[in-house]
């Protein structure tokens, strides 16, 4: 076993050798016809107890590289050339068997997603046990022993009793916490890590990243970090590798990389990186975008006043278009029990949203964002409380002001896979809302479905194209174009980047600030990021298990936070504390 | 952790630039041309065997329902005692039944009962099943709760077990009788199955996004939901088609399925019984006609799966 | 676990309900007279026409028959067939030797499908993959008594290596034949969905995580692979055992097999209306307990539905 003491400088043998060495390594995929090129000739270094993180969005080779090191490609996926030298031996080509040995025992993994990574049919304690015995570390109820210290290493509370429960009784961070010690219980001398904690909460992120590093450091364990997020490498790593389409643009110290980033696409990574030291995107003044709105409303009216019932709201727009108030929504759950329990996601929850500004609900999942959005866009009933859509309760409207309100509110949803009918062409989803509203004859919605794609900058050859043949960037895009066909007032914006890498996000955070000067949009965001907060919103809303924790202006709400919860989650928003180069 | 000097194999590298081109961010790749789902799924079955073999028996089994008199002459029911038991010959390439009627013209004509109770039987297991399935699956609540414990039920009754119930006590059997009956306990899978689907894509965000729209429940589950629910239903449909023809000619050898009148395969087996040990040749070529034809709906359906349902894919 | 089994209890109840009422319903509702449609085509003496007018209670409203009816089922009361011996007495007879054909039914169908279907689905798309896959389908494709025939023609009559037919009290080896026929067509089924779930489970995270683990391949087919794999072939099993109960009609009948499958066979062939709701009734309750066995056999499988 590795003895945890000294640092990796000091270490006798290999303090000068690395631990691993990637040697211009080429990977094929081979799917039906041409094989397809996943990694091209990457080379890269780790020092024994050193972290390296290979920084790339998806599909850029980074996770392939880490599979190759330890034998794990996909079946279709081959290492068909360079070398992979760890300790001296090259173990591109090694045989199952040397696979075996070496997997666990000498290198360790700590995979991606921690809800699909533990198998539900056994306990946690069993599948830290059988790494144990499958390493000949320890047998039957020493293993058994071993693997409670393990999970109570791990940073896990009451370990013994967690080790007889099962991944569904788990949450997300302690499962996380439980692959942790299954990676380390053999004490490696390389964790490849690959995205460990891209899937969790950003408080919890940091807390498991920070015990990940404490362990490492005292075992000393080299660390092979593989994230898209370019601040969370820095902080964590001394050297960093920028992959893109599958071969490395550039490589170095971390904070130099950052800093002086020379590659044209590093460079493009490090401005698009959303950090604290973003700012809110500007394309006009505030004040004339707030004004664009009033009026875009102003005509809204004058448009719905000319039909035959009552408009929505008064003649003159309200100034808070939107106004939350001591919103509640419970749910029943049907628990093991005959009643069942009821389970408050949003409580007493009050807000306002100013015409023509962006206001940002952020919050970590369980936080009862998301339902809020699907209250104020009356797709959820409330429970109590009220929201006031241009000063009317939206409880209080009958069907016909109901669809006259929907014409007047659109979301865009998260999942850039989901949030387009996979059967339907892109021009068919985005006529769909003129058809339904009944806008239009067949050639002006054509003309206007054509304006809206170029809106978003998609080409006009995306017409008869379908969802499947786009990409996650270019759905979201047209799901923009599809919320904006009615020419709402307000659009709510449920996680609409969360899914996207880093470069794209950032373009369409762009698009949709121009957007909103353009034609006077009022944004509702909700998301998880408050970097992405910071770059779009004027106010923040923070929520926790449901209720309301702080409410402000941006620029409050970062530069002096008042509650313990809002600086807990910007403490935890990875790279904060590193200065970007200008 | 940081750390000032720099160790070999880790100095500052930048790629040189014409080597790792730079691509503008998330393009549209306008070089291939659009494809819909459908279009896709066709793409990929016209190539594969097991597509085009099914699909080529069908289409003459088809044809053979519908114009047997094309593949033969001879009266199915024309019954020639003394050449009972004979060998091919002459206009009778497969022989004489027990009875005289001649095995080959027997066989074509055995045609037309097991297709059309096969695909009648499907017709009213789809509508039936689908539109149950899908309120089930789509409005959920207690539309849901009601009309599950109502698949439940009819569910409990296995396919054979029900129809033989239902049959032994009807009178006047025909391939309309029978293609109910088979319906009756045949709907609960499709049900399930396309409960289970709309389930699945309901919870799509472009359904919320219809419902944002404004769009009506029903409208929302014509045009979104159903379409993109539909894969699973024509695999099992496909499928059923198969089992329906199966489980007629076996009601029919127990006698209690189609009336010796009327001409099927399941009765041919069941007269061809007595005289088994002797001459199993008559036995055999009904037997055949039927396996091939269960086997080709089932081959159909396995490729439908493969190029439609990509959760229970094959390959 | 206590409350998915009571669960599953409770929602048995209306399905009981709506099943036993859907056979009686079946018989009893349909037009024209259900007394003389029981006797089929057979001439009935008006004698044994007023004994079943009584025997169904079909003076009293439909729905006082059907409780009546319930009640005989608790009561195992199920009348008597035309020969004049009880039903109950008959079944009693029976069950024994279709237990005994069930069972080799299951256990030809579970290891063998489960053997053959592991293999196929640890190498997906090779030649043994799809071969098995081929030949499973023409399994399924050809029907029981197909299959019935064919068997019986070449082990009984052709190679003569088992008698044809099995007669009174047969014992375990004279019940191989039936058993394998009548085991065919879901040991196919169970292939498939074993193959199909085994490939699925072979890309899950988490057998690559195992795989990480530094566990070896046997362990991780087996240990993490197999055992997941088994959850839905399991639950397959009991949903299967309706459409088992359907071809031991067939299989016992071809065979001569004295058991449950044989009495309904006969029944259907003789048109004895009464004895065959009787059987009907008795296996779709057998049908119906097998499945909620099932589902607590799954609940042990399958830890995250045990604390539902």
């Amino acid at each position: 076993m590795t003895e945890p003491t000294s640092t990796p400088a000091e270490r006798p043998v290999g303090g000068d050798a690395p631990l691993l060495q990637v040697r211009d390594l080429h990977v094929d995929f081979s799917s039906g016809g041409k094989p397809v090129h996943a990694v091209r000739g990457v080379n890269f270094s780790v020092y024994p107890g050193q972290t390296v993180a290979v920084v790339g969005e998806s599909g850029s080779g980074k996770s392939t590289s880490a599979q190759a090191v330890i034998g794990l490609l996909p079946g279709n996926g081959k290492v068909v050339g360079g070398q992979v030298l760890f300790d001296g031996q090259d173990i591109a080509h090694a045989s199952k068997k040397e696979f075996v040995a070496l997997r666990g025992r000498h290198i360790g993994l700590v995979p991606q997603d921690p809800m699909s990574n533990l198998n539900p049919v056994w306990s946690i304690g069993f599948q830290i046990r059988e790494a144990l015995e499958a390493n000949g570390l320890a047998k039957g109820a020493a293993a058994k022993e071993r693997a409670v210290e393990l999970l109570e290493e791990a940073g896990l509370g009451d370990a013994a009793r967690r080790a007889k429960q099962y991944p569904h009784e788990f949450s997300g961070g302690m499962r996380q916490r439980a692959l942790i010690a299954i990676g380390l219980s053999s004490r490696p001398r390389l964790l490849i890590a690959d995205e460990p904690t891209s899937a969790l909460d950003v408080t919890v992120q940091r807390q498991i990243l920070d015990h990940l590093d404490t362990l490492t450091a005292e075992m000393g364990t080299a660390v092979l970090l593989i994230t898209h997020d370019l601040g969370l490498a820095a902080e964590r790593a001394e050297h960093l590798v920028v992959m893109y389409k599958g071969q490395v643009v550039e490589s170095g110290p971390a904070l130099e990389i950052l800093q002086r980033p020379q590659h044209p696409y590093t460079q493009r990574l490090v401005s698009a990186a959303p950090s604290l030291a973003s700012r809110r995107l500007e394309s006009v003044h505030r004040a004339e975008v707030v004004e664009h709105a009033r009026e875009h409303a102003v005509e809204a009216h004058e448009r719905v006043a000319g039909g035959t019932h009552a408009a929505v709201g008064a003649d003159t727009a309200t100034p808070n278009v939107i106004e939350v108030r001591n919103l509640v929504k419970e749910f029943h759950l049907r628990g093991s029990g005959l009643r069942g329990e009821t389970l408050r996601a949003v409580d007493d929850v009050s807000f306002s949203v100013r015409r023509g500004t962006t206001t940002a609900v952020v919050g970590e999942s369980g936080s009862g964002k998301s339902t809020v959005a699907q209250m104020v866009l009356s797709l959820l009933p409330v429970t109590s409380g009220s929201v006031l859509f241009d000063g009317v309760d939206l409880t209080e409207l009958d069907r016909k002001q109901l669809f006259e309100f929907r014409r007047r509110v659109q979301p865009i949803f998260q999942n850039p896979y989901g949030s387009l009918d996979p059967s339907w062409s892109i021009f068919r989803t985005v006529e769909e809302p003129l058809r339904v509203h009944g806008v239009g004859d067949a050639k002006s919605r054509e003309a206007r479905v054509r304006d809206l794609l170029e809106k978003v900058s998609l080409p006009a050859s995306s017409l008869r194209r379908f969802p499947n043949e786009l990409s996650g960037g270019q759905r979201q895009r047209v799901a923009i174009a599809r919320a904006l066909a009615l020419n709402p007032e307000v659009v709510v914006c449920d996680e609409a980047v969360s899914a996207l890498d880093v470069l794209v996000q950032g373009q369409i955070l762009t698009l949709l600030n121009d957007l909103q000067a353009e034609l006077g949009l009022t944004y509702l965001f909700i998301t998880h990021d408050l970097a992405v907060v910071r770059q779009i919103a004027d106010d923040v809303v923070v929520m926790e298990k449901g209720r309301l924790v702080e409410s402000a202006t941006t620029d409050e709400v970062f530069e002096s936070p008042k509650q313990a919860y809002t600086k807990a989650l910007l403490e935890a928003i990875p790279g904060g504390s590193i200065r970007l180069g200008a | 952790m940081s750390e000032t000097t720099v160790r070999p194999g880790q100095e500052h590298y930048v790629a040189p630039l014409d080597t790792t081109p730079l691509a503008a961010v998330d393009a549209v790749d306008e070089s291939t041309p659009s494809a819909s789902l459908w279009g896709d799924a066709w793409k990929q079955l016209r190539r594969r065997p097991l597509f085009i073999v099914p699909s080529l028996i069908i289409v003459l089994l088809i044809v053979v329902a519908l114009f047997p008199s094309l593949f033969t002459s001879v009266n199915p029911r024309y019954q020639e005692l003394s050449r009972a038991l004979e060998g091919g010959s002459e206009g009778h390439p497969l022989g004489f039944t027990r009875l005289g009627t001649d095995v080959y013209a027997r066989l074509v004509h055995g045609a037309r009962a097991s297709i059309s109770v096969g695909l009648i039987t499907t017709a009213i297991v789809v509508v039936v099943g689908g539109v149950v399935g899908a309120l089930a699956g789509f409005f959920g609540g207690w539309i849901d709760a009601l009309l599950s414990r109502l698949v439940d039920m009819f569910f409990a009754l296995p396919l054979i077990l029900g129809a033989i119930v239902m049959l032994q006590a009807l009178q006047g059997r025909n391939v309309w009788t029978v293609a109910l009956t088979l319906s009756l306990f045949g709907w609960p899978q499709v049900a399930r199955i396309m409960r289970s689907s709309v389930l699945q894509v309901r919870g799509n965000e472009y359904v919320t996004a219809a419902k944002s729209l404004g769009l009506g429940r029903f409208s929302t589950l014509a045009r979104h939901v159903l379409p993109n629910a539909l894969g699973p239903v024509i695999v099992i449909a496909t499928i059923s088609l198969g089992t329906f023809i199966a489980a007629e000619a076996t009601l029919s050898f127990l006698g209690i399925g189609l009336p010796s009148s009327v001409v099927s395969w399941g009765g041919d087996i069941s007269n061809a019984v007595p005289s088994v040990r002797t001459d199993p040749w008559i036995l055999l070529w009904p037997s055949i006609a039927l396996s091939v034809t269960v086997l080709s709906f089932l081959m159909l359906g396995d490729a439908l799966r493969d190029a439609l349902d990509p959760k229970g894919r094959t390959r | 676990m206590g409350w998915y089994i009571g669960r599953r209890l409770l929602q048995m109840v209306p399905v009981f309900f709506g099943a036993t009422l859907l056979i009686y319903a079946l018989v009893f509702l349909l037009p024209g007279d259900p007394i003389l449609a029981l006797f089929g085509e057979r001439p009935a003496s008006p004698a044994a026409v007023a004994e079943l007018r009584e025997r169904y209670n079909l003076d009293e409203p439909f729905i006082v028959q059907y409780l009546l009816f319930i009640k005989g089922i608790f009561t195992l009361d199920f009348g008597e067939s035309f020969s004049g011996r009880p039903v109950i007495e008959q079944l009693a007879e029976a069950f024994p030797v279709t237990i005994k054909l069930a069972l080799i039914a299951l256990a030809i169908e579970a290891v063998f499908g489960i053997a053959f279907g592991f293999l196929a689905g640890l190498r997906r798309g090779g030649l043994f993959d799809s071969t098995v896959l081929f030949l499973s389908l023409v399994v399924i494709g050809i029907p029981v008594f197909v299959l019935g025939f064919t068997a019986q023609y070449l082990f009984g009559v052709k190679w003569g290596v088992v008698d044809p037919t099995v007669g009174g009290d047969p014992t375990f080896a004279e019940l191989l034949l039936p058993g394998a026929v009548l085991g065919a067509l879901s040991f196919a089924y169970v292939l498939r969905l074993t193959r199909n779930s085994v490939a699925e489970a072979l890309s899950a995270d988490h057998v690559r995580t195992a795989t990480a683990k530094g566990l070896g391949r046997p362990r991780v087919v087996t240990v993490h692979v197999l055992r997941n794999s088994l959850i839905p072939v399991v639950t397959f099993l009991g949903a299967d055992l309706g459409a088992l109960m359907g071809g031991a009609l067939v299989t016992e009948g071809i065979f001569n097999v004295p058991g449950v499958g044989r009495l309904l066979y006969q029944a259907v062939i003789r048109s004895e209306g009464p004895t065959v709701v009787s059987v009907v009734t008795v296996l779709v309750l057998v049908y119906l307990l097998a499945n909620l066995v099932v589902d607590l056999l799954y609940a042990v499988l399958d830890p995250r539905i045990r604390y539902v």
